[in-house]
């Protein structure tokens, strides 16, 4: 088995660190090392779902951090990182708030060369009993603007919604890199 | 004057005027408390204007600009003008879209923008007078 021995190959930042005699060379090797994302962001880079608890203000915070890095591990832009962090903050803000509690999956996905982030926000709160009420702009029964279902919808390529009274809600959204 | 209190995060006062900022590990509790906390010290300190520092917020969602629209109101009633300077390009973009313009809420495009808004000017060295650390 090679398997080791590739991952080194394929993996300079793995084995660069532990070269590098020469002091200058040692230097910039550090440097580097400290641009790149540190090792924990990184199985969110593969193609395997990660899968967050929405349960409390902290897993709030915790979920921004790991859509973030994830947008930045799959070459988002800044405005999209910023687009799909803050649609991640409300949908979660709503499991949280109106779902009693939820999950957070990220899910990095693929279309013809184009990569992307799938979001899928799942609580098993009430259910929310009118859609489109709660997809227009200013329609609120919490503590927020009324934005954040419409307005997770509009920083999203793609939205999708499964809801039913007393069967909890789905939300499911993706985000293209640019072509 | 510096004391952080629950918010966590540090409010300066500089003559009449409160120097403060959001730092990115913004949570719910947080973003309240400083709310709160900034408003009490509007009034303890008799600020008539407040400059609240966003540049380090990677995001803000409806729930922060809630909490910032409430906290100019808030500021308002009070008689103090808040200005929320140094927002970042990608989140202003990213507001709009949401559907968010934070109306009533006064912006700059930096700190030194917001001070001078709130009638702060760097001032001058007066001529022919050396600053008294310019030999250090």
């Amino acid at each position: 088995m090679t398997r080791n021995g590739d991952r080194t190959a394929l993996d300079p930042l793995i084995a660069r660190p532990r070269e590098a005699p020469d002091v200058r060379t040692a230097t910039a090797a550090a440097d580097d090392w400290a641009t790149v994302p540190p090792p924990a962001v990184r199985p969110v880079c593969t193609e395997a779902p990660s899968v967050y608890a929405v349960r409390t203000e902290e897993d709030l915070v915790t979920v921004r951090h790991a859509v973030r890095a994830a947008t930045v591990g799959l070459g988002f832009g800044i405005v999209d990182q910023t687009r799909v962090v803050t649609a991640a903050s409300e949908l979660a803000r709503n499991a949280y708030a109106h779902g009693g509690g939820g999950t957070l999956t990220l899910e990095p996905v693929r279309r013809g060369g184009r990569r992307g982030l799938r979001l899928t926000v799942r609580d098993e709160g009430p259910g929310i009993p009118d859609v489109e009420s709660a997809l227009t702009d200013g329609f609120t029964t919490g503590t927020g603007l009324g934005h954040g279902l419409g307005g997770a919808r509009r920083l999203m390529d793609e939205f999708a919604i499964e809801t039913a009274p007393g069967r909890g809600t789905t939300v499911v959204a993706t985000r293209w890199t640019a072509p | 004057m510096t004391a952080a209190g629950r918010a966590g995060v540090p409010i300066l006062r500089l003559g009449d005027v409160l120097v403060t900022g959001l730092l990115n590990e913004l949570d719910d509790t947080t973003a309240a408390a400083f709310a709160d906390e900034l408003t009490n010290r509007i009034a303890a300190d008799g600020a008539r204007g407040v400059l609240v520092d966003i540049s380090r917020l990677e995001i803000i969602d409806s729930y922060v600009a809630r909490t910032l629209m409430e906290l100019t109101t808030m500021a308002r009633l009070l008689g103090a003008r808040v200005i929320v300077a140094g927002m970042r390009p990608s989140v202003a973009i990213t507001l709009v879209e949401l559907g968010l313009r934070l109306t009533g809420v006064e912006t700059a495009l930096n700190a030194e923008q917001g001070m001078a808004a709130l009638g702060w000017r760097r001032t001058q060295q007066p001529r022919g007078e050396a600053p008294r650390d310019a030999q250090r």
